[in-house]
């Protein structure tokens, strides 16, 4: 049966096309591609845009990583904290609470007991402050920057680009990704933004200038 | 199941693609569009709720996309990757298969929307699971999925929040983007108290504390329920990469924490290549909800050893798409990537709401892309016929469209298209009739005087038209007035009046159609 509707459907866009002709197009892509931006600008677009998608965000050295990160769990109360991993040990070296690293087989509901999560990422978007992760093994799975309801991110400038086409390229599309622009929020209650619907409700970003 | 004709080329000669079967799915409403805007115009609060959130989301989208120098060149972009797709459907949908495929994906045909249910049931049955989570979709909106795995005992929890308030309401969708937007806090307060178990009896109607009662209510079907069943806003041919854009999570946790993941994608939504990924993640956020970006967008292809989901079927769903794809003008429509831009700021759609157009699709786009998928059946009297006339063709939703969907120059074809085919009747006069009112403020503004003068009626041909045929005669912000006696269509129809407006229709719509062929100019939105 599947077979058949396979050849049915196929069978209906090609009577189609030969019905009405192909539409003239050529695609050309004017838009704004390869942009680069000078470190310091990249910085200061990226931290406009997360501060107004109301996330944390801070700065750092990469050897204050450590520093940085147990900062941001403190303040958020966080005691108990997941780690993808391949994140590398010595970035909690610095926070007190419980560390448990991530495997494939912790089930999901174990993930909700966990008050937050660290990872690092793959490349952010300056322009947009889209930050993709793509389950590289210092991101780790989805699953494990989704359920807790606190995600510390850390961001490295050098791998922050001016724009959605300059992000894209960096990717690599086989890779399970997801771009995260803030805490989750939804508008659907007479249009007024709420924060923190079924992702994580707050998100940290620590940026480290010189990594 | 389908129809035997339009099953592919017969004996050399390409034959119309068939449309899906009538009746099926929500691609039709049970009665025409002036009928029943007339009825929604009486709403008070939707009508304030839509003028609302039309106005706010305007101003955002104007807002961001005016910052970006080169929105006119993505928007070119846009479109022209969406008609090269559609020039190339038949090799793209096969790559898409091919790579979803080696990647651990399985792929499903679907001529209909009854074939497309009966898939996924099947694929849940296999599951052993009673119950889906699912991710807000148009695509199984259009097809009724929900409704079709009641029937099979199968439950299908909405998850994101407007969805799960028209869910829990037993209501309808009423915006592509902001589907519970009809409804106000007050009433999601009572809709929650009800329809959700165990929720605090106390809640009340704060925002925050809402969407918190959904979560804490979602949260338990997210962790337990093993299917998941989405909508894909883009499907990568190249890479066999699927796309889920949303704010909520909800999204997220659907494609990332169940067993089963079972995506329902309507075969127009291909993109060529993954790098068009960059043209329409600027286009799409920043048209619909007006931000530069949706806080989470999900990009998978097939199956990820120990990420996420181990089991991956893509449901490949024609359902009138082919259709729309033989008729030259109207395959424009196809092109749409449901951004909602076009109902925000469409004077029709903020009146008369989603409803009104008893599609899935409402709004400027629903009035194409409707008669487009399911048809315009001349021998039913067709709803779907009234939906070309639920414009005034002011050209907003063109300037709005991030990929340039021409709307307006596609309801004056498909108006042509429904008068030829259906001769002269009387519907056609009225349909008509309406289209012509919808277009003129002057007729507007004489329609809210009149309204506020009841008891007039026509009584000859001397006398001055107090009432304009619904749904014009609500059409005025006068809510509290008494309800003058209603004037017939018919009747206006048979006064002067009604006979010069028709005729200046006429030639309105041959003007325009003339117009329009030899090209028109972008009016400012904001401007007209
Ligand atoms: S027709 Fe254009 S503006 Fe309307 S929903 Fe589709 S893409 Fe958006």
């Amino acid at each position: 049966m599947t077979s058949t509707a396979r050849e049915t459907v196929l069978g209906r866009i090609r009577d189609a096309l030969a019905l009405a002709g192909p539409g003239e197009v050529t695609v050309e892509r004017a838009y704004r591609t390869g942009r680069t931006l000078p470190g310091r600008e990249r910085l200061e677009l990226l931290t406009g845009r997360l501060v107004d998608y109301r996330a944390g965000v801070r700065t750092c050295t990469a050897d204050r990583t450590a520093e940085a990160i147990a900062e941001a769990l403190r303040e958020r109360g966080a005691r108990r904290v997941g780690v993808p991993a391949g994140l590398d040990p010595a970035w909690l070296a610095a926070f007190d609470g419980e560390v448990r690293q991530d495997s494939a087989d912790v089930p999901a509901p174990s993930l909700d007991a966990l008050d937050g999560v660290v990872t690092a990422s793959a490349v952010t978007c300056a322009e947009t402050g889209t930050i993709f992760l793509d389950g590289s093994p210092d991101q780790g799975r989805r699953a494990l920057s989704l359920v807790p309801d606190l995600h510390v991110c850390v961001v490295d400038l050098s791998s922050v680009v001016a724009g959605v086409p300059e992000a894209v390229a960096r990717l690599v599309p086989e890779r399970p990704t997801t771009l995260i622009s803030g805490p989750s929020a939804t508008s659907d209650i007479e249009l007024e933004r709420v924060e923190g619907v079924h992702g994580p409700r707050t998100l940290e970003v620590i940026v480290r200038t010189d990594a | 199941m389908s129809s035997p004709t339009g099953g592919g080329t017969f004996l050399g000669l390409p034959a119309v693609p068939s449309r899906p079967p009538y009746g099926t799915g929500n691609l039709r409403g049970d009665r025409a569009f002036p009928e029943a805007a007339r009825e929604e115009l009486g709403n008070d609060q939707l009508r304030r709720n839509l003028a609302k959130a039309t106005r706010t989301i305007r101003g955002k989208r104007l807002a961001v996309t005016a910052e970006l120098p080169d929105w006119e060149q993505l928007r070119e972009a846009g479109a022209a990757i969406k008609t090269d797709t559609m020039n190339r459907l038949p090799e793209l949908l096969e790559q898409l298969e091919r790579k979803v495929t080696e990647h651990g994906g399985t792929v499903h045909w679907a001529r209909d929307g009854v074939e497309a249910n009966e898939i996924v049931t099947r694929l849940v049955q296999e599951s052993g699971s009673d119950e889906v989570i699912k991710v807000k979709s148009m695509a199984t909106q259009e097809i009724g999925l929900n409704e079709h795995l009641e029937s099979r005992g199968i439950t299908a929890h909405e998850t994101d929040l407007a969805e799960l308030i028209v869910q829990l309401a037993g209501d309808r969708p009423s915006h592509i983007l902001v589907p519970a937007i009809h409804r106000n806090r007050e009433e999601i307060r009572d809709i929650f108290r009800a329809g959700i178990p165990g929720v605090d009896p106390g809640l009340d109607a704060v925002p925050a504390h809402l969407a918190a009662a959904a979560r804490a209510h979602l949260r338990k079907k997210f962790m337990t329920v093993p299917v998941a069943v989405s909508g894909a806003n883009f499907g990568i041919a190249e890479t066999g990469t699927l796309s889920v854009v949303e704010s909520e999570g909800n999204g997220r946790m659907c494609l990332t924490l169940p067993r089963t993941l079972i995506t329902v994608m309507g075969i127009e939504k291909v993109l060529p290549r993954y790098r068009d990924l960059e043209v329409f993640l600027q286009l799409l956020p920043r048209s619909s909800t007006g931000e530069r970006m949706n806080p989470y967008t999900s990009m998978w292809t097939g199956v990820t050893p120990g990420d996420g989901p181990q089991e991956f079927h893509l449901v490949l769903l024609d359902n009138g798409r082919t259709a729309a794809l033989a008729d030259r003008i109207g395959r424009e429509a196809l092109n749409c990537i449901r951004c909602s831009a076009c109902l925000n700021v469409c004077p029709v759609y903020e009146r008369t709401g989603g409803h009104s157009y008893g599609s899935t699709y409402p709004g400027p786009i629903g009035a194409v892309l409707t008669p487009q998928l399911a048809g315009m059946d001349a021998a039913k009297n067709d709803p779907n016929s009234s939906l070309p006339y639920a414009s005034s063709l002011c050209g907003a939703c063109f300037d709005a469209c991030p990929v340039k969907i021409d709307i307006p120059s596609l309801l004056v074809e498909l108006r042509h298209q429904h008068t030829e085919r259906s001769g002269t009747t009387a519907e056609k006069l009225v349909m008509r009739a309406a289209a012509a009112v919808m277009r003129r403020p002057a007729l507007f503004t004489a329609a809210q005087r009149v309204t506020a003068a009841p008891g007039r009626l026509v009584a000859g041909r001397d006398e001055v038209v107090s009432r304009l045929p619904p749904p014009f005669d609500g059409w005025t912000d006068s809510r509290d007035l008494p309800a003058p006696p209603r004037q017939t269509f018919r009747s206006w129809l048979a006064s002067e009046e009604g006979a010069a407006t028709l005729r200046e229709a006429a030639e309105e719509g041959r003007r325009d159609r003339e117009g329009r062929a030899a090209g028109r100019e972008d009016d400012d939105e904001e401007a007209r």
